[in-house]
């Protein structure tokens, strides 16, 4: 059988790709994307390297990529009401300055001769940092469950360090209305600030390290840290975009191709953020943390193909994971719906 | 019966883990990067684009953030449309946390 058409030539990189892998890959990180709210570069790169394009044009195309799905994830949620345009606004600036300053380390870096594994052990160490917060948080938040403790109309809560933050009052005080926070505006400029340092020094988006920075220091709920995280992913990733194309390293056609499988996994990953309770959503992001961090250690150690094979394990996991609680959500949600109905009809 | 199922069970991570050794075979490993792009062996729009690669990165640039943010805005609205007629109250939700 000629499978010819399964495959597309990509001209600027220069590759035959196999398109349904593209689309397939699009998907699934859509559907985490949406659900966790952040770009996910570290898996989505991997991927297409597999598929067989070169690094450059990975990461590069990636980037794109991720500003088109933050896009279409960033629609949803802000329907939902989960984005904080306002929030969004002020930690652009402080998200723009960190990435530069954090640009300027690793270019002093550079000039020692000590990049490479300082950054990739740096990166380590905050992936570890931020697994054990959500994993400790998780099991603090069970413990006052199981004794009863309640917090408000939103469930218990493990760590409240916010609540420390927030009796900080420099001026200008900010009321962020769509999170229910009211806060010093220094606060989300100097979070957005560190993690932006950090993103611009381990060179990835940031995603991963403001959507708990959002949660832990600045108290926004969960749901409505997916999707403040994914309106900024979008701002910096057509940033990313633009910058990665003028060195040449962006394969359009492939994008396009992501985006279409991207579009339908966004919606999925979107919309079970509303059958999930928050802590679902961040123990589930933290299983995805410890596993990125294990594969940045078999990288460092050369085992390329079993950190490749381990990224796209837990993309599969995770994805099927958060189809499966959209299917159950919206089959309940759509059962009790038609029951509502029928009573209505009886009555 | 316990046993099978748990042994089919395993079976599941297993073969997700299988799964990306299948996909790295499929498609062709690149060699070498190509610094040109390729006009030869595309027609029309990608062609053009191809073309304007070579010849103008800036107005490529600019063309690539426009297209990708257009992508993602239609993508965005047409899967929007069809996600409302679902049925599904998609406009309110309750944020629990634990």
């Amino acid at each position: 059988m000629d499978a010819s058409w399964l495959y597309m030539f990509m001209p600027i990189a220069g590759v035959q790709i196999f398109w349904p892998g593209l689309v397939l890959i699009g998907f699934s990180v859509g559907t985490i994307g949406g659900f966790f709210g952040m770009g996910g570069a570290w898996m989505v790169t991997p991927g297409l390297n597999i598929l067989g394009f070169p690094m450059a044009f990975a990461i590069g195309t990636d980037i794109a990529h991720i500003a088109g799905k933050s896009m279409v994830s960033t629609i949803r949620h802000s329907k939902f009401g989960n984005v904080d345009y306002k929030l969004g606004f002020i930690m652009i600036i402080g998200t723009m300055i960190g990435i530069e300053c954090g640009a300027q380390i690793v270019m002093w870096l550079e000039r020692l001769g000590q990049v490479g594994p300082v950054v990739r052990w740096v990166y380590v160490g905050f992936l570890f940092l931020i697994s054990l917060m959500v994993f400790s948080d998780y099991a603090k938040a069970h413990k006052k469950k199981k004794q009863g403790i309640v917090e408000g109309e939103k469930g218990v809560e493990g760590f409240t360090w916010y609540k420390t933050l927030h009796k900080i009052k420099i001026p200008p005080m900010v009321h962020f209305k769509a999170s229910g926070i009211y806060c010093s505006a220094w606060l989300p400029i100097l979070v957005s600030f560190t993690t932006g340092v950090l993103a611009g020094f381990l060179g990835i988006g940031g995603g991963l390290l403001r959507m708990p920075a959002l949660i832990y220091f600045i108290g926004v709920p969960t749901h409505i840290a997916v999707g403040t995280d994914l309106f900024e992913v979008m701002i910096s990733g057509l940033y990313g975009a633009f910058t990665y194309t003028l060195k040449g390293r962006i394969e359009l056609v492939a994008v396009f191709v992501m985006l279409t499988g991207a579009a339908i996994g966004a919606q999925i990953g979107t919309v079970a953020t509303k059958y999930a309770k928050g802590y679902g959503i961040r123990l589930a992001f933290g299983v995805a943390v410890l596993c990125c961090m294990i594969s940045i250690i078999l990288k460092q150690f050369k085992f390329e193909m079993s950190a490749a094979i381990l990224i796209l394990g837990t993309i599969s996991t995770i994805c099927v994971y958060i189809v499966a609680i959209m299917l159950k959500g919206a089959a309940a949600e759509l059962r009790a719906k038609k029951a509502n109905a029928q009573m209505a009809a009886q009555a | 019966m316990k046993r099978l199922t748990h042994k089919l069970l395993a079976m599941v991570p297993t073969s997700i883990l299988c799964l990306p050794v299948t996909l790295w075979a499929a498609g062709d490993k690149a060699t070498n990067i190509v610094v040109v792009a390729d006009t030869r062996r595309v027609t029309g729009v990608m062609k053009y684009f191809s073309n304007l690669y070579n010849t103008d990165i800036l107005m490529y640039a600019i063309w690539a953030v426009i297209l990708t943010a257009a992508m993602g805005c239609i993508l965005g609205f047409l899967m929007d449309f069809i996600m409302e007629r679902t049925g599904l109250d998609l406009k309110s939700r309750k944020i629990i946390e634990h």
